[in-house]
């Protein structure tokens, strides 16, 4: 049978030249040399994600019930809200290693860092208040009441606007960070999560879970609720849709929307606010980040536990890379 | 040589010459696996997108999981019709002016076969491009990748369908191997849920699909259309392609079919 071993024969030569086609197609996916930090809420870790190679390249341990993250100013040092031992665990980017932890104020969820001071805001979930921490000198600033249960917390790119959101009020409060208290409060949908400004700072985009609606908040002149963006998956139980994690790309082109136990990362167009696409990624989707060229969305999908990696020029979901149990935050070093 | 080119020439053309010309028959190849795809696989939309295997790194829809299913349905289907046409060509007599050349039995059997899986190249690459619009996208090498697997699935469905024309003495049999062969073969593989799904509904269908060479056409399509080679898979059918092959070209009897007929004449 000499044609059949030719055929057999001729089947793996394309086979290599594939393979080294494929290589080349590979390129760019492994030319940046990003760090992905993911924080497993269950595992009380922070997985670090190779960009490069997409793995999992260290695993750091930290305080209990780990969820938001945010870098210090000068990029030296990774905060972690570690919501049972009520505190900020402070990570050192060079060694990987925990090397301090700042009281916090009662059950921290989301944190954000102050552009130009060295001040982390805290939402502390059962207290009903935003806390405002020095980082330099581990001291607190104040403590501003907002509604019940707050949550999520925007801040300008300037850093003169915070806007923080609570669970049960329903609302989107909108601080002043000169007077350190909040200036006006706008009802948005059911139990928001998320507020993020758009790279211009002239709007907040509010995320509402049960409503699954994202509203905007004009933050130039009336700090009003301007438009509602609501997400409806085809094919999908309308309960399993549901708004969370929030990523704004700086060109203004992309919104980009974690929906929850639906699986989905929707896409709307930053100006038109209309839903482009729905993207398949893993179970019940949690939050998202951009790498710094935005050419990459991460995504923490806490039930199947893991990270998916999204082509933003395709609109493709790349990848799913297995993390910790319950992975909830994630943010991207350049 | 190249008398064996000018012979190979003429079974391939002929064969892709009444493929176009039957244009319902290219229509009903594409129907199938399409109504598969829009409706079937349309309303099973979720029921994949909760776990990842293999090849595949992310999580996908259950339209993009069937899609290399529905091509080995593509070439199991166009396998079978190959062989029907061998029954009909016997019947008629043409397949008796094919074999009284004075090429060896299995050269001109290999021709058959191999314009027979190119015909269903054709059928798939068609297939292929359709669901692309419809916005199942596999990585572009991937097209180029499973060109090979394609051959070797489709001389393996080929190589089936001629050892059982061998064993069907006239057309109208043929519904029989519809029934009997290639609505099991497809339903207890791979082609419509992965083998760890069927195994959590029943142990006894997963084991059968263990079993189907079919399933490992399909695998071995699935990983080469997502640029990976699956060593098992194309061993297997490969393997399975060599004994379906040796069992057809030694058991091939032209004579049958007119022996058959001369028989009913006389009754």
């Amino acid at each position: 049978m000499p044609i059949l071993s030719r055929e057999t024969a001729a089947m793996f030569k394309p086979t290599l030249l594939g393979l080294a086609l494929g290589a080349l197609a590979l390129t760019p996916l492994v030319a940046s040399a990003e760090r992905i930090f993911v924080s497993n809420e269950k595992d009380n870790t922070i997985s670090v994600i190779d960009g490069a190679s997409l793995e999992v390249i260290e695993t750091i341990d930290v305080g209990r019930r780990p969820r938001s993250m945010a870098f210090s100013s000068d990029g030296s040092e990774l905060f972690v809200a570690v919501g049972d031992d009520e505190a900020i665990d402070m990570i050192d980017l060079e060694t990987l290693q925990v090397v301090r932890s700042q009281a916090s104020g009662e059950d921290p969820e989301v944190i954000r860092v102050d552009p130009n001071r060295p001040y982390i805001y805290v939402s502390n979930e059962d207290d009903n208040i935003v806390s405002v921490l020095d980082y330099e000198r581990r001291t607190l600033v104040t403590e501003i009441p907002v509604g019940v249960e707050p949550e999520g917390l925007g801040i300008s790119p300037d850093g003169r606007w915070l806007v923080s959101t609570t669970e049960t009020s329903n609302m989107a409060h909108i601080i002043d960070t000169e007077l350190m208290e909040t200036v006006h409060h706008r009802l948005v949908g059911a139990r928001p999560r998320h507020a993020e400004f758009t790279h211009d700072g002239s709007e907040a985009w509010v995320s509402a879970e049960i409503a699954a609606t994202v509203s905007i908040i004009d933050m130039v002149d009336s700090f009003d609720v301007e438009h509602t963006i609501r997400f409806d998956v085809p094919g999908v139980p309308r309960e399993t849709v549901q708004a969370v994690g929030i990523q704004l790309t700086s060109d203004g082109r992309y919104g980009f929307v974690a929906l929850g136990p639906s699986n989905r990362v929707a896409v709307v167009d930053q100006q038109t606010y209309e839903v482009l696409d729905y993207i398949l990624v893993g179970q019940r989707v949690w939050h998202l980040a951009l790498n710094e060229d935005e050419t990459r969305l991460y995504t923490t999908n806490g039930v199947s536990g893991d990270v998916t990696v999204i082509d933003v020029e395709s609109l493709t979901a790349l990848q799913s890379i297995p993390v910790g149990r319950f992975p909830w935050g994630v943010i991207v070093q350049p | 040589m190249n008398r064996y080119l000018h012979c190979l020439r003429g079974v391939v053309s002929r064969e892709l010459l009444r493929f176009l010309h039957q244009r319902t028959r290219f229509v009903a190849a594409l129907v199938r696996p399409l109504i598969w795809l829009f409706v079937f696989a349309a309303g099973f939309r979720m029921a994949l997108g909760v776990a990842m295997t293999d090849p595949y790194k992310t999580y996908i829809l259950y339209e993009v999981y069937i899609i290399p299913g529905l091509v080995g349905m593509i070439q199991l289907f166009n396998g079978m019709q190959s062989s029907l046409s061998m029954v009909y060509d016997r019947e008629m007599g043409s397949m008796r002016v094919l074999l009284v050349s004075p090429f060896p039995r299995w050269y001109l059997l290999l021709c058959k076969l191999l314009a027979g899986t190119m015909v269903s190249i054709v059928q798939v690459y068609v297939f292929l491009t359709i669901a692309w619009f419809y916005g199942i996208k596999a990585p572009p090498m991937g097209y180029l990748w499973i060109l090979p697997a394609l051959v070797v699935t489709g001389f393996m469905v080929g190589a089936l369908g001629m050892l059982l024309s061998t064993f069907v003495k006239q057309l109208e049999n043929f519904a029989g191997v519809m029934n009997f062969v290639i609505f099991p073969m497809f339903f207890l593989s791979s082609a419509l849920y992965p083998l760890w799904r069927i195994r959590e509904g029943s142990y006894l269908v997963y084991q059968i699909a263990s079993l189907n060479p079919f399933t490992y056409a399909v695998e071995m399509i699935r990983f080469a259309l997502y640029e990976q080679l699956n060593v098992d898979a194309v061993l297997i059918v490969a393997a399975t392609t060599l004994v379906l092959l040796a069992l057809a070209i030694l058991g091939y009897n032209p004579a049958r079919g007119m022996m058959a007929r001369k028989g009913g004449g006389g009754e």
